[in-house]
């Protein structure tokens, strides 16, 4: 388990950093590359919580596709050879003070959550539900997880998904409609993309 | 110090076994890149009637490869002016990476894999499409626009056929019913189970499958990325010595991890062909317990090799028989074949595993596998025939020599 | 210390960095990542939920996966509007995109 938070924090320290130099890089295509590595960063975070899935689809969508049409977007705006987004130095100045505060405040929020917790069990009643709840926080072997199969029968909407008891009553959630409204969406923005980018006559120049 | 090194492992025993397998990988890697290399030239002469490298090593050039990684290695390792510096230098290995993170999750032998994974196949897809931006990133940070050229030909290339090669996966994913790729081996025991044979439309799949294969990995004639003819080299223009070499290991490390799904899904994975599998019968029947284990995975390791050096071959046999295509036929063939066949075969899968009975099932694998067999029979009885007959006789609209003085069937023939 | 806390902070981490990337960069692509890091500063925080919070473990995997998707999505479409902004006006400088008909 040590290993596991060693990795972590190395982990963690190296998608941190990339992260950083997403930011502080001027150039774009460096500013992708770094973002790149943070993407791939935060993948194997998601194997590590065993998120297998996720994990893979993280670097299936984003690193394969989103990134590749990131640089393809530097490329094709560039009008020199390598492009640079200079910043004002004031400007750095005040997005770093408030880049800061918002990063205290972010984690000051994370902490006071661990003492906002038992106010919460205790309004959902009873402290056999918050002594299951300290021994769930432990976390289950990743490699006896059936998340791609779980997850999919969810999205599916089918009844083998997995059980909720909710209301002394268990039922089976699912994502079906979420699902097909991504679908939908999704379909919408391939066309509306494609439409979007389709070359078009310039106004004003005769046909 | 016997009790600290034993707490040591059992603390980081993991991370020790970790190393190791990542070291073997890295070493298959190596050897397959040699290999490959070595395989590639003795192809390329022999198809193009000449004989590849010769010297090298005593018999036929094996060491030749060796020979030319240590020249690399001490060749002046330039770097244009114009180029990114960091850019530059990072690119190849961003390529390594994504071909060698497919290896990890590949299984070699019934258990012989470095990390077992219930969506291995997705995970192999998802880091070889890793593997475009390391391409892109050689393309670009070269600062020539003949690697600028290559990289975003490449770019829109794989990208491309990188849909209809995940469609085509999901075809025999869907008879599996599961994308762990020990699992999917493990149900093809036996010729007549392998995926390709199951029904008409994993058959199909394959050839897309492989088809897609060849074009996400720049092979000929999808090769546009490195087109010799327009683009100087493509991409690796600039590149040079020990980063051209990583470029190479990572391309010959990509096409062995798509045969080796191909191999995986469609053709029996380390299946020899019996319907027994190896591991088990060392172990249980002939009673030799984990000694069995050892022996049965080193023959299934050496079958799946050769299945997927089989499958690399076979795009050798193709890259040198091939003109290349034009890049809008390139995409064409993705966006306006590729796409629809593969959804297509997808939609067809599905409907076969829900509507055909089970009894149908046996029946139409054995008419494939028999039809296969029958039409491979043919290719043997042709070749040998054709072997026998004068040059060119074979092929129509070849010009007859014969009968012409020089001709070297004519002394026979007459 | 619950290990929860420690992706938490990492997702605030790439959140923050993602909120000054869209901040200070004004090329319009710059902008588009600064938005990547954000949603992947959330993407941990519903994945490290799914770990560690009872009740959440399927809902934040799910989530996650809608993010991803939504972004490949919105990256799309906005690499889209960037190029034919570029097509208009030979630039793709955020603070050049003043004027709302095009």
């Amino acid at each position: 388990m040590e290993l596991q938070i060693y990795i972590f924090w190395v982990l963690a320290g190296l998608t941190g950093l990339c992260a950083i130099a997403t930011v502080v890089t001027q150039n774009s295509v460096r500013s992708a590359t770094w973002l790149l590595f943070t993407l791939a960063g935060t993948s194997a975070i998601f194997f590590l919580l065993g998120a297998d899935l996720v994990g893979a689809i993280q670097l299936l969508v984003y690193v394969g596709g989103t990134m590749v049409l990131v640089v393809f977007g530097v490329m094709l705006t560039a009008q020199g050879p390598f492009i640079n987004m200079k910043t004002s130095g004031a400007e750095w100045a005040i997005s770093m003070f408030a880049g800061i505060a918002l990063f205290s405040v972010l984690c000051f929020g994370t902490l006071a959550y661990n003492e906002a917790k038992p106010k919460a069990v205790d309004v959902a009643g009873g402290v056999a539900a918050s002594v299951a709840a300290e021994a769930k926080l432990q976390p289950q072997n990743p490699s006896d997880s059936h998340n791609s199969v779980t997850i999919g029968q969810a999205l599916m909407g089918s009844g083998l998904g997995p059980m909720h008891q909710r209301a002394g009553q268990v039922t089976a959630t699912h994502y079906l409609l979420p699902f097909e409204i991504v679908s939908v969406h999704l379909l919408v923005v391939l066309i509306g993309a494609a439409y979007l980018a389709r070359a078009k006559k310039r106004k004003g120049v005769a046909a | 110090m016997l009790d600290w090194l034993l707490d040591f492992l059992k603390e980081y025993g993991l991370l020790l076994l970790a190393v190791v397998a990542a070291g073997a990988l890295i070493g298959f890697m190596l050897v397959n890149a040699i290999f490959s290399v070595w395989l590639e030239r003795k192809v390329a002469g022999r198809i193009q009637d000449r004989l590849g490298p010769t010297r090298v090593g005593g018999k036929f050039g094996w060491l030749q490869t060796l020979a030319d990684g240590m020249k690399l290695l001490v060749k002046e390792d330039s770097i244009p002016a114009a180029a990114d510096q960091f850019l530059f230098r990072l690119g190849p290995y961003i390529a390594l990476l994504g071909s060698f993170l497919a290896f990890l999750v590949l299984p070699f032998g019934n258990g012989v894999v470095a990390r077992e994974m219930n969506i291995a196949v997705f995970f192999m897809l998802g880091v070889m499409s890793s593997e475009v931006f390391g391409i892109i990133l050689i393309g670009y940070g070269s600062g020539s626009k003949w690697s600028l050229f290559g990289g975003m030909r490449e770019a829109a290339q794989m990208v491309s056929y990188e849909i209809p090669m995940a469609l085509c996966v999901l075809v025999p994913v869907i008879v599996a019913g599961s994308m762990n790729l020990g699992q999917i081996a493990l149900m093809q025991q036996g010729i007549w189970k392998w995926f390709v044979f199951h029904d008409p439309f994993t058959f199909a799949a394959f050839w897309t499958y492989y088809t897609c294969a060849m074009a996400s990995c720049k092979r000929a004639p999808f090769d546009l990325a490195e087109a010799e003819s327009e683009l100087v080299a493509g991409f690796h223009t600039e590149y040079s010595g020990f980063r051209w070499l990583v470029i190479f290991m990572a391309e010959y490390g990509s096409m062995f991890a798509v045969s080796g799904i191909a191999v995986i899904m469609f053709l029996g994975g380390w299946s020899t062909g019996v319907p027994w599998e190896l591991t088990e019968v060392f172990e249980k029947n002939l009673g030799l317990g984990a000694m069995g284990i050892v022996i049965g995975n080193v023959i299934n390791v050496l079958v799946f090799m050769i299945k997927g050096w089989l499958l690399v071959f076979v795009m050798m046999w193709v890259r040198w028989t091939l003109p290349r295509l034009r890049i809008d036929q390139v995409m064409m063939m993705c966006l306006k074949y590729l796409v629809p066949i593969s959804c297509a075969l997808l939609l067809g899968v599905a409907v076969w595993t829900l509507f055909v009975p089970g009894w149908v099932q046996p029946f139409v694998s054995a008419g494939i596998f028999g039809l296969c067999m029958l039409a491979l029979l043919w290719l043997i009885f042709q070749m040998v025939t054709l072997a026998k007959k004068p040059p060119g006789a074979g092929m129509p609209g070849m010009w007859r020599t014969t009968g012409l003085p020089g001709y070297q069937g004519a002394a026979k023939q007459a | 210390m619950n290990p929860l806390y420690g992706f938490l902070v990492l997702g605030a981490l790439l959140f923050t960095c993602g909120v000054v990337c869209m901040a200070t960069k004004r090329n319009a692509i710059g902008v588009l990542i600064g938005v990547e890091l954000v949603l992947n500063g959330a993407n941990i925080n519903f994945v490290a939920f799914s770990r560690y919070q009872p009740g959440f473990e399927l809902e934040g995997m799910i989530f996650a996966l809608f993010v991803i998707v939504m972004a490949a999505g919105e990256a799309a479409v906005a690499l889209a509007i960037v190029l034919n902004f570029y097509n208009n006006h030979a630039t793709v400088d955020v603070d050049s995109a003043e004027e709302l008909k095009g």
